[in-house]
């Protein structure tokens, strides 16, 4: 009953390795979209403008609280309703970009609470303006405290990643899918997919405590 | 079509699979909540072996994704002779996926239980086992519960990817909809719509209202 047969495990192996390439990049460009959004939707929650404030806070919640593979499937196929067509990556990636965005805001903002108030008086009082308020003193302090969470939602976006193949991105269940359906097996295919899953994400939530430490030790609080 | 027109055709359809994801929703939490008990105790055991049955289970199921764990359930395990029902498959690996980060919920709310707690009860000599029930879960249980309100919205939005191995929940619906009518908007947008309600007006207030009554009811409100 044991039927795992290696010798097919070494001829999908560098299928699934190419497709491990995919991946990450995805992972990778839709956190860095992930980072950017996430800090602006952060940013608009500070502003004075109060309908602003609220349009943004119910977005992020509504965000949070709906499916990840609802929003993937709503992105890419809402937009050929009014005529503009995304390809599955650029659509992939919007939609993932999208969601841990606001995570990511969730992440910064308690970041930024967790400065001092004294921070932004003397500041103020300094008369610096609002954008060398934030640059050189509030997101260096602001960082440290984020990069916990920032880590974990970068293992986290990796781990989300094989929700991209149901609108066809090559990623890596995606690509075992379809070796499995090709050859009528999906022992092989499937088991080794956790396997390249558990060999990344294990060692980075490892490295990423590291690197949590460095940067405390950088911006010296340890 | 306007949208109220496409409420009355399509509406009895996504109620019927609003009612298969609160199914999914309530079955895959019971066996998170009893998977994370379990394990997260099991973690805090004092024998090694038990301690390491119980990381090799979280960091198993938390290192992997969700839907490479679903589709390992409902493909592979036919292959070794377990052949599980699709909507059986689903709330299992949503269950067993979200229940190892329960798990440390649970160990961190009872590692956080003060030391003198654990003192006392000894001091009283009371057994181990009546200890943890009467003594020190029901202060981790208040400590834990705001982590838990997070998680059941984690796992509620989780429960869609069964609809991926076919089963009919609200997700899946949204899906046969919009590829009979091409009406993508209407039709995920609703159930985006149901997800958010249910997440938002359902789950979170009755969770807020869980904490209060726990911390009241352990004198700490």
């Amino acid at each position: 009953m044991f039927d795992w047969r290696w010798d097919f495990v070494w001829e999908i192996l560098p299928r699934l390795i190419a497709a491990t390439g995919n991946t990450l990049m995805a992972a990778g460009a839709g956190y860095l979209i992930a980072v950017i959004l996430g800090l602006v939707l952060a940013l608009a929650q500070r502003t004075p403008l109060r309908p602003l404030t609220w349009i943004v806070r119910e977005f992020v919640e509504f965000i949070r609280s709906t499916p990840l593979v609802l929003q993937i499937f709503f992105v890419f196929y809402v937009g050929p309703q009014f005529g503009i067509r995304l390809d599955p990556w650029t659509a992939g990636m919007i939609a993932i970009g999208l969601h841990y965005s606001a995570y990511l805001s969730e992440v910064y903002r308690g970041g930024l609470e967790s400065v001092p108030k004294g921070q932004w008086e003397a500041c103020a009082s300094l008369s610096m303006s609002m954008r060398q308020t934030y640059v050189r003193v509030i997101i260096p302090q602001a960082l440290p405290p984020s990069v916990a969470g920032m880590g974990n939602y970068l293992v986290g976006i990796f781990k989300d990643t094989p929700m991209l193949s149901v609108i066809g991105v090559a990623e890596l269940m995606h690509t075992a899918n379809a070796i499995g359906s090709e050859h009528y097996r999906f022992l092989e295919p499937f088991t080794l997919v956790g396997l390249i899953f558990l060999a990344i994400s294990l060692p980075s939530a490892g490295l990423i405590r590291l690197f949590e430490v460095w940067v405390r030790r950088r911006v010296g609080i340890d | 079509m306007t949208y109220s027109e496409f409420l009355a055709e399509f509406g009895g359809r996504f109620l019927d699979g609003s009612l298969f994801t609160v199914a999914q929703f309530v079955l895959s939490a019971a066996l998170a909540i009893v998977i994370a008990l379990g394990f997260g105790l099991l973690k805090l055991a004092r024998h090694a072996v038990a301690r390491g049955v119980a990381t090799l289970y979280i960091e198993l199921f938390r290192g992997t994704s969700l839907l490479v764990q679903l589709y390992w359930i409902f493909f592979v395990l036919p292959l070794f002779g377990l052949t599980l029902e699709k909507f059986t498959a689903g709330f299992l690996a949503v269950g067993m996926n979200l229940g190892a980060y329960g798990a440390e919920l649970v160990r961190g709310a009872v590692r956080s239980v003060p030391k003198g707690q654990w003192e006392a009860a000894y001091a009283l000599s009371m057994s181990p086992a009546r200890r943890m029930w009467r003594i020190i879960l029901p202060q981790a249980l208040v400590l834990m519960l705001p982590g838990w309100g997070n998680l059941l919205i984690e796992l509620l939005k989780a429960t869609a990817l069964v609809s991926l191995i076919s089963v009919t929940d609200l997700m899946f619906e949204a899906k046969q909809i919009n590829s009979t009518t091409f009406l993508s908007i209407q039709a995920f947008g609703t159930a985006l719509v149901i997800y958010y309600i249910f997440a938002r007006f359902l789950l979170t207030p009755l969770m807020r209202w869980l904490e209060r009554t726990m911390a009241r009811r352990i004198g700490k409100a």
